[in-house]
């Protein structure tokens, strides 16, 4: 109970970015032209800020569907990282946890879930699971109830407002702080070159030809960059 | 939402929520305590950096609403956005940011 207790606590900061997020998914959204209800499908089976705008950027696009899906869904690839790195800290819960547990894994679960579990290796099993079932609903409610008020709410917003440039901005801010090394800046700016170079390219098939790309980039400089620090240590 | 039907765009929600589920349960699930390959991590941590920037960089430079023509206001609100993200290192001051600056570039130029 107490782990619980922490982990609701400990969420709550994270709400302050999630709760703007989630409104302005709603606005978005709804703006594009998604009922209130596909809307909501978003937020409650995708659950995945960055992949859910990438979706509506797609769709307003006009790309094909299954080009839509494969963008979105490589952005959410990370997850799968997520998901292994927490394995040796939870893979000995039941396995209805674990499966729980996937559903609420998003990119604030996650990072609680790592730092708390690294700090405190002494925690119990049972203890790691309660943890992140507190922190959870703290978080995705939030994100589920707030994409519905800026769902409903949109129409409250004048229509010369040049929401078409909210996707834009909110990709680019969420870039920018990730922006931590050399790899991460190669990963974007050969990604963003080759983006721009495939623009005539039919819509949305310059992203699957440049993300890959730009994550090749990143990965081929984190090796070298690792292979000079090896070799400076001798 | 020009153009897709109301089952087009059920399916994109039900496939992109069952795959992100999926890969979200991938190793706590099914493949359990073995670790990833060092070469597919690696991969892995690059995937948002690459995939964001090739979405968004033809729409900042060729946005749809101004017919694909370079837009003085959104090219100051996107530099605006990275560079508060940059400095802040916090996602939603980038967010305002940029909106404050996409609002007076609009007013001045627009």
């Amino acid at each position: 109970m107490r782990s619980a207790c922490m982990g609701a606590l400990q969420a709550l900061p994270f709400l302050l970015v999630l709760v703007p997020f989630a409104l302005l998914f709603g606005v978005v959204a709804t703006a594009s032209g998604l009922k209130v209800a596909q809307t909501m499908g978003f937020s409650v089976l995708v659950l995945a800020g960055a992949s859910q705008f990438s979706a509506l950027q797609l769709l307003n696009d006009h790309a094909p569907v299954l080009i839509v899906l494969a963008s979105s869904l490589a952005i959410n690839l990370r997850m799968a990282m997520y998901s292994a790195s927490l394995t040796p800290w939870l893979g000995r819960a039941p396995a209805w946890q674990r499966a729980v547990i996937a559903y609420v894994l998003i990119d604030q679960t996650y990072g609680l879930a790592i730092q708390r579990f690294e700090r405190q290796p002494q925690l119990s099993v049972t203890q790691r699971v309660a943890y992140v079932f507190g922190a959870s609903p703290v978080l995705c409610l939030p994100w589920i109830a707030s994409t519905y008020v800026g769902a409903t709410a949109g129409s409250l917003i004048p229509a010369h407002w040049p929401l078409d440039f909210a996707v834009p901005i909110t990709f680019l801010a969420m870039i920018a702080p990730m922006l931590r090394t050399l790899a991460h800046l190669a990963a974007a700016g050969v990604s963003v070159a080759a983006a721009l170079a495939m623009a005539g390219l039919p819509s949305g098939t310059g992203v699957l030809l440049a993300g890959p790309l730009g994550m090749a980039a990143g990965a081929l400089v984190e090796t070298w960059q690792g292979r000079r620090t090896a070799r400076a240590r001798g | 939402m020009g153009g897709y039907s109301d089952l087009t765009i059920w399916t994109v929600i039900v496939v992109l929520g069952i795959g992100t589920y999926l890969m979200r349960w991938s190793f706590l699930g099914a493949v359990g305590n073995r670790p990833l390959p060092e070469w597919a991590q690696r991969l892995l941590r690059y995937t948002a950096v690459a995939v964001l920037p090739a979405l968004v960089a033809p729409q900042v430079i060729w946005p749809a609403a101004t017919q694909g023509h370079p837009d003085p206001a959104r090219l100051l609100a996107a530099a605006v956005t990275v560079a508060a993200g940059l400095l802040t290192r916090h996602t939603l001051w980038a967010i305002l940011a940029g909106g404050a600056a996409l609002a007076l570039g609009m007013g001045l130029m627009g």
